[in-house]
């Protein structure tokens, strides 16, 4: 009995240090983007007012549409992000063998799915017909980019021979050539899975007025906007924790892992937010294409390099 | 000053409803948009649905069929929300006054928290009359 208790302890205050991260991280990107658009951007709290501001918002339900799937949908997706950073918690700061299980892997990249599966339901669910394109255009996104990032994670686990985290983590792939490959694929399917520019047609704030969102308003938007922060903490750890070698786990001391890690953490947010800067949207068709061509290819060819040992 | 209206204040999603403009209102507010003026850094976000908005910003001289509709579009606003009506047209009519199509200024047709006259407004015009508006809600 104690046992869920701990584990239910855990899971509220890892989902409170990834809100609060992927909120600061939020305010990053738009304090970056302001900066490159030479203006000055928000203050620090701001992304923790919008929260706020929406949670004492009305909340309205479309005529027709089914009240329990309308407003648990949401929670679907910050179930998913919430399960998936306890993992990945657990396995940066704890990557003993005897202490995780076989698979985390898969369980972490399947609950990763969750948080795109939200919007889908929760677009389709809202009636109206704006909604119903953009939760069509993130099911197309969704179908694009699963398959080259599968691929670009088997690369680091064909070259440790095991579905550990712990074990991915002890051998960093990006030392290798497949390695550098994979993570840049990663990070083109991560730019896409946080459905930011240029892939962010599902949510085409001009040009579907909201797109999947277009219904949400009150508390149901504000679990929205939080399960997009904390993907925005959850892509790139996950990424770091796959390809980069985490926070280096008992090999190095803890204050040089801790800082290599949030230096690793920083970087890949930055790429983040400079090609969300620099590149215009594409249309979504443009976007499949991209995935299912190059990008597959491109996985192909770090597989076909990590069977053959670089 | 209540927790409410503290978030409110300094959390604004802004949406632009126009009613048969002739644009000019929509320029200027395009322009108190844009890095120039950059209203960012109060909070103030432009959203594309209504059901996002915390202030509707209504331009243009709303006849007959526009004002009908408007109402619709104010209903849909998840409250609390603030109006304010930009330029002339939206606030008395202007020169449309006289038309066959224009039966009342959109005052009648929703509760409007401020008015900014003006044809077209400054975007410092604006600019105060958000500050005016913020001010005027926290002191309730």
């Amino acid at each position: 009995m104690t046992v869920y208790v701990f584990i239910v302890l855990q899971a509220l205050v890892v989902m409170a240090g990834t809100a609060v991260i992927g909120l600061v991280t939020c305010w990053i990107d738009r304090k970056v983007t302001a900066r490159i658009q030479m203006r000055v951007g928000p203050p620090f709290l701001q992304p923790f007012y919008d929260i706020a501001k929406l949670m004492i918002k009305e909340t309205c339900i479309p005529e027709g549409a089914p009240r329990a799937v309308f407003l648990s949908a949401p929670l679907v997706g910050l179930a998913g992000v919430t399960l998936a950073s306890l993992a990945l918690w657990r396995a940066l700061i704890d990557p003993d063998p005897a202490h995780s299980f076989i698979g985390d892997l898969i369980v972490v990249m399947y609950l990763l799915a969750l948080p795109a599966v939200a919007v889908i339901i929760g677009a389709f669910v809202s009636r109206n017909p704006l909604a119903s394109l953009g939760g069509s255009r993130e099911m197309k996104l969704m179908m694009s980019y699963e398959l080259p990032l599968i691929l670009a994670v088997l690369v680091p686990v064909i070259r440790a021979h095991s579905i550990r985290l712990g074990a991915l983590m002890a051998e960093p792939a990006v030392f290798h050539a497949s390695g550098v490959i994979a993570l840049l694929v990663a990070i083109l399917c991560m730019q896409a899975k946080l459905t930011l520019v240029p892939f962010d047609s599902p949510e085409a704030e001009t040009e579907l007025a909201g797109g999947a969102y277009i219904e949400y308003s009150g508390p149901p938007l504000a679990v929205y906007k939080l399960t997009r922060a904390m993907m925005l903490f959850t892509m790139p750890v996950f990424l770091i924790a796959v390809f980069w070698g985490g926070i280096g786990g008992m090999a190095v001391p803890l204050w040089s892992g801790i800082l290599f890690g949030v230096l690793k953490y920083v970087a890949l947010v930055v790429v983040v937010v400079l090609i969300r800067n620099t590149a215009p949207r594409v249309r979504i068709d443009q976007a499949t294409k991209f995935f299912w061509g190059p990008v597959t290819v491109a996985a192909l060819a770090a597989v076909a390099l990590a069977l053959m040992g670089m | 000053m209540s927790f409410a209206i503290q978030a409110l204040t300094r959390s604004l999603n802004v949406f632009h409803c126009a009613g048969s403009v002739c644009n000019n209102c929509d320029i200027e507010i395009l322009d108190a948009l844009t890095p120039r003026y950059d209203l960012e850094r109060f909070g103030i976000v432009l959203v594309g649905s209504v059901r996002h908005a915390d202030v509707i910003l209504l331009s243009g001289v709303f006849n007959k069929k526009s004002a009908v509709r408007v109402k619709t579009i104010y209903e849909q606003a998840p409250k609390p929300v603030v109006v304010i009506a930009i330029g002339a047209c939206a606030c008395t009519g202007n020169v449309f006054r006289q038309s066959y199509n224009w039966d009342e200024p959109v005052g009648r047709y929703i509760p409007i928290d401020a008015y900014l006259p003006g044809c077209p407004p400054k975007p410092e015009a604006m600019i105060s009359a958000v500050v005016k508006l913020i001010a005027k809600l926290r002191a309730t």
